[in-house]
């Protein structure tokens, strides 16, 4: 055993670094870990680009935000963690902009807002279009500060130690070194984020391949709402890179092969030469990738190698405003498709891009499994519902990494030590590792290939468009695939940063979550928000107006349950966009 | 344009080498594909035993850094066509201790960098009910420095640093002068000691390859030498007029 | 070092190539920056060279003349102008990296590098005008 903590925090992007500084302002006895397999500074917080959104404006409230999000999500989301969500978020990005956070500024050196998709008022902060780089650099950088946070960077938490009832620790494999040890401790914050990678085409990193979701899932904690997958609306073919939703809330415009603005077409306004909130290009992420979708069928979309792709067009805002306000849209176009966006259209397709589903948790981050805690794009708590708008998620990593670090300290303080018996489990664990992963007997299959299947396999079955006979097809084929798992080939026998076996721990981790995404679908007979289903193209609030919660069983299957959403002053109505 | 490229890639297995060997590799030469591209190729399809970091792949995260035809590159911005004949030489970081293939160790500069003090120094006086208010030209100062993405390129170019490890380094040192020309901070006076000590700054003879190698064009050599002008300044004030510098 | 930091600090497996002697011939850029370091030591040189001038003055008009003889031999005249060459190279490179060090800042905004550079190179100018004039003049 290596060593024990009051707070372990797994993963180490917004979330993680927010839930360990807060555990250690709560308490200062307390004891707190990051473990982490990347250098924090390398989290995917940093790719985010539009902004974060909080109410700071004269004129706006925390009422509209959370009007605004509520109906965002479809009505899917708790609205008492909205509610304190929208009332925490502005305290949040000030303590930030207090830390050395650079938020762009009006001339008079306020911080500026920007206009978002689905949002009725200017309320997302930014820091030029890089703001999570900013964002998680900030944080990073902060908790450098905090002597008393001990960081273990580049290991990987293999499993969560249960005992009793209660997550007392983790196992985790030192990536360098390759030895696996037990690092126990009275709660675990799991902040290791989404799971893009499940699919082909993502903005999301190599390294979003939903481990915390697996953990939590096979240590008993139920996972909610996994069937809403967000597809962002503008990404780069072939890399998937993002373009963010601020290149159209800047101004720019989407069109298909014949240069029209589609979006007119699908009930979300009239096109301005200026953007209007809550219209055309700033409509709602699900509803614009399923505009896409149509286009794609109509064929109005324009080919090329890596498929269907429409434009996105910022020629009229002028090369002063894409310098000053979109640098990095234009370096990202210029290096990875070659073109310049001042003067040529950009090649843009839907890409998944963030998990609105994720642990369970209430809201303070807790899940039912004692000990167990979650915050960020892992977790679903839920304020983001059946579809996220754009900007929420920065400040829900805030929010709620805080909450959770806060509440886990509390539980800490009084909880019982780890229970001496963990010592035990720790030799399964590394057991299981040596005989399954590290010291595999023979092995027919190759990683990248199951990979590949299973990516292919959601990408046709649990895109933007479902249906009960291809999510059933693919529970088949994921059933396949996790049987082939088993004679997965590791060639690579050493010990020193074995790469091989990362991707083979990240692709087990992937199965489960992918089959968990697959089974909520088929069961969610409805569409709303994210979750389309051909066969079921309405909203039925009475059956599900409710959260799925799938649970692992003892022989490995699943179980799914519903659980009602908390409606506390917005009754569920119609999703008004453009009008 | 070919159909494939050569990938002459440096490996190194600690526990069976004590000297890195080249292994070669032929992959597809596509027209959008970046050296990543070509690394993946190599462990998806034909060598799974080869290690290397990556993540982000847009130039963001600072993992695939690596030594490119000599030159230090991130690996997903480098494109293959851009080296068309071939054979592309890919090793790792220099100046850095090879843990595995093509993945270096970087603990030194992540024990460094907390030295610099990297964080906003408050006044005393507590922070307003508001923001801080900051100009864009007063964030201008500072900006530059501020889009540091840690990538280790510039300590990988600097002979420097290869030749004198304990020197605190390029990164490190703009990071400081990013808070250090930040309106809202007020720890320059801390973070002076460290900068101006003998591997701060003025271990610094101003070769200039970490600007050139920096992919963010953050110019930490300009970072470097501003904050010798500053400390010598500095040195001068407190020589002359004593009682004002304590 | 605070204890917040879990690195290992050296492991013999860990592979260390050893920096050659030669290292600034393997790229031209380090090349040409050892060259403008070694510069300096010509430099030096004038500055030694103008320190004999002055004590040869000092020491009245036969040392004066035995100095000029001196400084006319054909060694002598060789080594000033290569000295010449390395010392321009040297004001150059220096000049214009100066606005890398020099960052003005004017009513919010920053002074263009090139205009502080410039401005370098014209004070440079007037300085060696100056000294012209008050020798030959």
């Amino acid at each position: 055993m290596t060593a024990s903590y009051d707070v372990v925090v797994v993963g180490g992007g917004g979330a993680g670094l927010r839930a360990a500084v807060a555990a250690v302002e709560a308490d200062p006895r307390v004891s707190v870990a990051i473990i982490s397999k990347v250098y924090p500074m390398r989290s995917h917080t940093v790719s985010a680009e539009g902004g974060a959104a909080a109410v700071i404006r004269t004129g706006d409230s925390l009422d509209e935000h959370a009007n605004d999000t509520i109906s965002g999500g479809d009505w899917l989301c708790d609205q008492d963690a909205v509610e304190a969500f929208v009332a925490e978020a502005p305290k949040e990005l000030l303590r930030l902009e207090h830390q050395g956070c650079p938020w762009s500024r009006e001339p008079d050196g306020h911080v500026a807002v920007r206009p978002f998709g689905g949002m009725k008022q200017m309320r997302t902060w930014f820091a030029a279009d890089k703001t999570g780089f900013h964002l998680l650099h900030t944080l990073f950088q902060t908790s450098l500060g905090y002597e008393r946070i001990v960081r273990y960077d580049e290991w990987f938490v293999t499993t969560l130690l249960v005992d009793d009832g209660r997550v007392q620790g983790v196992m985790a494999l030192e990536l360098m070194s390759g030895r696996v040890e037990a690092i126990t401790a009275k709660t675990v914050i799991l902040a290791t984020g989404g799971c893009g990678r499940v699919y082909p085409f993502t903005t999301n990193a190599n390294i979003k391949t939903g481990d915390g979701m697996a953990l939590a899932y096979r240590a008993g904690a139920p996972l909610k709402d996994m069937e809403f997958v967000q597809y962002h609306p503008t990404g780069l073919p072939f890399t998937g890179i993002l373009i963010t939703e601020a290149a159209r809330a800047e101004g720019g415009w989407l069109v298909n092969k014949d240069g029209y603005r589609y979006l007119q077409d699908y009930d979300l306004g009239t096109p301005e030469p200026k953007p209007v909130f809550k219209s055309m290009e700033l409509g709602p992420r699900d509803r614009l990738s399923q505009a896409f979708v149509k286009e794609v069928e109509k064929g109005r979309t324009v080919d090329t190698p890596y498929g269907p792709v429409v434009h996105l067009d910022l020629r009229h805002l002028g090369a002063e405003i894409i310098e000053k306000k979109l640098p990095f849209v234009r370096e990202l176009c210029l290096d990875y498709e070659k073109i310049d966006p001042i003067r040529e259209l950009v090649p843009v397709r839907p890409v998944v891009h963030y998990m609105m589903g994720g642990v369970h948790t209430d809201i303070h981050g807790a899940t039912p499994l004692e000990g167990l805690y979650a915050a960020g794009e892992v977790a679903c708590v839920s304020i983001n519902g059946a579809n996220r708008l754009g900007s929420n998620s920065l400040p829900e990593l805030l929010v709620f990494g805080a909450r959770a670090g806060k509440a886990a300290a509390e539980y800490a303080s009084t909880a019982k030590d780890p229970a001496p018996l963990i010592a035990l489990l720790e030799q399964d664990e590394r057991r299981r590792l040596d005989h399954e992963m590290i010291h595999p007997d023979g092995g027919r299959e190759r990683i990248s290939d199951i990979r590949e299947e299973m990516q292919q396999t959601m990408e046709a079955a649990a895109g933007i468009y479902r249906s009960r006979e291809s999510l059933a097809k693919a529970a088949e084929i994921l059933q396949d695939l996790r049987h082939r798992f088993r004679s997965a080939r590791v060639e690579d026998d050493s010990r020193t940063f074995n790469t091989q076996v990362l991707a083979a721990l990240e692709l087990s981790c992937m199965l489960d979550v992918a089959d968990s995404i697959v089974q909520c679908a088929l069961l969610r007979e409805e569409s709303r928000g994210a979750h389309q289903r051909t066969d079921f193209p309405s909203r039925d609030d009475e059956r599900f107006l409710a959260h799925s919660l799938i649970h692992r069983n003892a022989d490995g299957s699943s179980r799914v349950e519903y659980a009602p959403v908390t409606i506390t002053r917005w009754p569920p109505g119609e999703r008004v966009y453009g009008r | 344009m070919a159909d494939s490229i050569t990938l002459r890639v440096s490996r190194y297995r600690p526990e069976s080498e004590t000297q890195p060997t080249v292994q070669e590799y032929e992959v597809p030469l596509r027209k959008e594909w970046a050296v990543l591209d070509g690394l993946n190729y190599i462990k998806d399809h034909l060598d799974g035993t080869l290690s290397y970091r990556w993540s982000c792949r847009m130039g963001i995260c600072g993992s695939c850094g690596m030594t490119v035809n000599g030159e230090p590159k991130l690996t997903c911005g480098t494109f293959l066509v851009d080296y068309a004949e071939g054979p592309v030489r890919v090793e790792p970081l220099h100046n850095f201790p090879v843990i595995r293939d093509l993945v270096v160790e970087i603990g030194d500069f992540m024990r460094k960098l907390p030295t610099v003090s990297p964080w906003l120094v408050a006044a005393e006086e507590p922070p307003p009910d508001g923001e801080y208010l900051q100009s864009p030209d007063q964030m201008d100062a500072y900006k530059q420095y501020s889009m540091c993405i840690n990538c280790m390129l510039c300590y990988s170019a600097c002979p420097v640093y290869g030749l004198d490890p304990d020197f605190l380094g390029p990164a490190a040192i703009a990071l400081a002068q990013r808070y250090n020309l930040d309106s809202r901070d007020h720890g320059a006076h801390q973070r002076m000691d460290v900068l101006a000590s003998a591997e701060g700054i003025w271990a610094c003879t101003f070769v200039g390859e970490c600007s050139t190698a920096c992919p963010k064009d953050v110019d930490p050599a300009g970072a470097i030498q501003r904050y010798k002008l500053t400390a010598a300044m500095n040195s001068l004030k407190a020589f002359l007029l004593p009682r004002a510098a304590r | 070092m605070s204890e917040g930091v879990r690195y290992q600090e050296y492991h013999p497996r860990w592979y260390r190539p050893r920096i050659s002697t030669f290292w600034w011939l393997h790229r031209r850029s380090y090349l040409v920056f050892v060259v403008r370091e070694l510069s300096s030591v010509f430099v030096a040189w004038f500055v030694a060279f103008l320190l004999l001038l002055a004590n040869a003055v000092a020491q009245g008009d036969a040392e004066y003349r035995r100095f000029l003889d001196w400084s006319a031999s054909p060694w002598v005249i060789v080594l000033n102008v290569v000295a010449l060459a390395f010392v321009v190279f040297h004001t150059i490179t220096w000049l214009n990296l100066a606005p890398r060090a020099m960052v003005v800042r004017l009513r919010g905004k920053q002074v263009p590098p090139v205009l502080v550079a410039a401005l370098n190179y014209v004070a440079w100018a007037v300085l060696s005008a100056l000294v012209v004039w008050l020798t030959l003049g």
